[in-house]
């Protein structure tokens, strides 16, 4: 079942253009992986599927649903989460203050709302627990923890409001060995239950591990649609360069 | 808490650490600034036979109290990554435009109450449209609008006070109740709404993410600029308040009141321990970093030292307060 359906969507900042119709769609519990040489597009399009950046022309649903006119925050409560690469986390607030910013649980006190700071405090401690993510101390500024543990933190945050399509922008690119095996094993958990993933990585090891399709954007168009498990890294590759010299850089990743 | 009894007991953060975060956490302080505090009050009543009593204790009240309101506004605009110079002067023109309502207007206090606030917040409001809308950078709209509010409150009355105001008016600035000042009722009663706004509401919690990483906030789907607007209306409203407790104190709307209290005002909130560049503040500091202020000139005035020397002393102590969060910022931080 279609969950998120993106259709000949453009985009162009100014007279640069970046996006030339793509077209794009994720199933409920599918992982798709989203490949591309740096300014194919890639992070353009999640944007706008985020809402960060508005489509020049195109279409994109989510149940069905037209979600273009939405804003960010509407698009984040449809269920739509992304993790970014630079994971924009707020440094001098706390976990749970990131995890819950902009949805604080709220308590009615004399008719106002004020922030339910105990509510909060707890959920998040529990969704750490959940992943199993070892942090100092849940009250601390993220800003003091190391990059995996912010990760950890952007992690929570994308997961504590049961999103249907969960977006990763590099997930993996600055982690040691063994958190980038954390992350593709939640990737995995993730579509087990359900929840659609695209995964952008220029690391076609774990892509090729952990997907179900590859989209390979080339210069703002879908160059290939790909299913992971007919596929190899030298289609994947050629794809990504477009023909050119793709032997030599298919043997280069292949060596990992 | 469960401690296990047989294995070796681990060593915990000192007992001052521990008092700081839970200060920190709890009251939203800088246990610092309020040390501060107590060692300036001590080093005055030591030098000032004075300083150490109840009247006297009311009188820097009294003097905080248009400042303090200003530092509460300092406080969001800097929590929020934003400045606003223009406070002083804002202060300065809603005094005038107050007056002018009242005494050359003749209309009802209530009314000139309403545009005291309200030609403040309208300063503050067009400050917001043109940094959000436009993009000039916020130091550069407000001070354009430092320039434009000063000029504006001399324009009305051609740069004379206009005095007089009515009785109703001038219980606002000089009244007593139960002996206690009526700036000093608004000044605190203002920043116990404003610590709960900031410290207890998505309102203050998001105003201190945009400051802390406006990109974050808008990922999260926060309004960044509906909510910086808002903050610069807000900042604004206060520099009219100020001008009303101003005013109505000295039974004039006078067009030079406020000079160059964005100074003591932005210093204050920064001994406070509001972060210069956002993401970090509290009222319940700022209040303190008022009072400290307070008790400077207050001790000084005491001691007979020439103005002009205050006004070096608060330049001093602004720098010094902004190196040691520097440095202190450094010491702190992992990379």
């Amino acid at each position: 079942m279609t969950l998120l359906n993106i259709t000949k969507v453009s985009k162009a900042f100014g007279p640069v253009s970046v996006l030339h119709g793509v077209d794009m769609s994720v199933d409920r519990g599918e992982v798709v992986g989203l490949v591309g040489d740096n300014g194919a597009g890639k992070s353009t399009l999640m944007k706008i599927v985020t809402g960060m950046y508005t489509a020049d022309a195109g279409e994109i649903t989510l149940d069905g649903q037209d979600i273009l006119g939405n804003t960010p925050g509407e698009r984040r409560r449809m269920g739509i989460e992304m993790i970014y690469q630079d994971l924009a986390l707020a440094r001098q607030q706390d976990v749970s203050a990131n995890i819950f910013l902009g949805r604080e649980p709220q308590k009615k006190v004399l008719g106002m709302n004020f922030v339910d700071k105990a509510t909060m405090r707890r959920e998040a401690q529990a969704m750490i627990d959940r992943l199993g993510a070892r942090l100092p101390a849940i009250n601390r500024p993220v800003g003091s923890f190391s990059g995996g543990q912010q990760q950890s933190v952007a992690i929570a945050r994308a997961l504590t409001f049961d999103p249907k399509l969960v977006i990763m922008d590099e997930p993996t690119a600055a982690l040691a060995v063994r958190e980038v095996q954390g992350v593709l094993d939640l990737i995995r958990q993730l579509k087990s239950e359900g929840i659609g993933v695209i995964l952008i990585s220029h690391r076609l090891n774990d892509v090729l591990s952990v997907t179900d399709r590859i989209v390979v954007l080339n210069h703002g168009r879908a160059a290939a649609n790909l299913t992971t498990a007919e596929t190899n890294m030298t289609e994947v590759v050629s794809a990504i360069v477009g023909g050119a010299d793709m032997d030599h850089a298919a043997a280069h990743e292949a060596r990992g | 808490m469960t401690q296990s009894d047989s294995g070796p007991a681990k060593p915990g953060p000192s007992l001052w650490a521990r008092v700081q975060s839970s200060a920190i956490e709890q009251l939203h302080i800088r246990l610092e600034s309020l040390i501060v505090l107590l060692v300036l009050g001590a080093i005055m009543s030591v030098l000032s036979p004075y300083f150490l009593s109840v009247s006297n204790f009311m009188n820097i009240f009294l003097a905080t109290a248009t400042i303090g309101v200003l530092a509460i506004a300092a406080t969001f605009i800097l929590g929020s990554g934003g400045l606003d110079l223009s406070l002083g002067s804002v202060m300065g023109f809603a005094g005038v435009v107050g007056a002018w309502v009242a005494v050359t207007a003749g209309l009802p206090t209530g009314i000139a109450v309403i545009a005291t606030i309200g030609a403040g917040a309208l300063a503050g409001f067009v400050n917001g449209i043109i940094i959000t809308r436009a993009f000039v950078p916020a130091f550069i709209v407000t001070l354009g609008m430092l320039g434009i509010a000063r000029g504006l409150a001399l324009v009305i009355n051609n740069g004379a006070a206009i005095y007089g105001l009515p009785p109703a008016m001038v219980y606002l600035g000089q009244g007593r109740p139960m002996g206690i000042p009526m700036p000093v009722i608004i000044f605190i009663g203002t920043a116990i709404v404003m610590h709960i706004l900031l410290a207890y509401t998505r309102y203050g919690r998001h105003t201190l993410a945009i400051g802390d990483s406006e990109n974050a906030a808008r990922t999260a789907g926060i309004n960044v600029s509906r909510l910086r607007l808002s903050l610069y209306t807000l900042s604004g409203a206060l520099a009219g308040l100020a001008g009303l407790i101003f005013a109505t104190r000295v039974n004039a709307g006078d067009p030079t009141a406020g000079l160059t209290y964005e100074l003591t005002a932005i210093t204050a909130a920064i001994i406070g321990g509001t972060n210069l560049f956002g993401g970090r503040a509290s009222i319940l500091g700022t209040m303190i970093g008022a009072l400290i202020m307070g008790v400077l000139q207050n001790g000084l005035n005491l001691l007979a030292v020439q103005s002009y020397y205050q006004q070096m002393a608060i330049g001093a102590v602004l720098i010094l307060a902004v190196f040691i969060d520097q440095w202190q910022v450094r010491k702190e931080s992992r990379v």
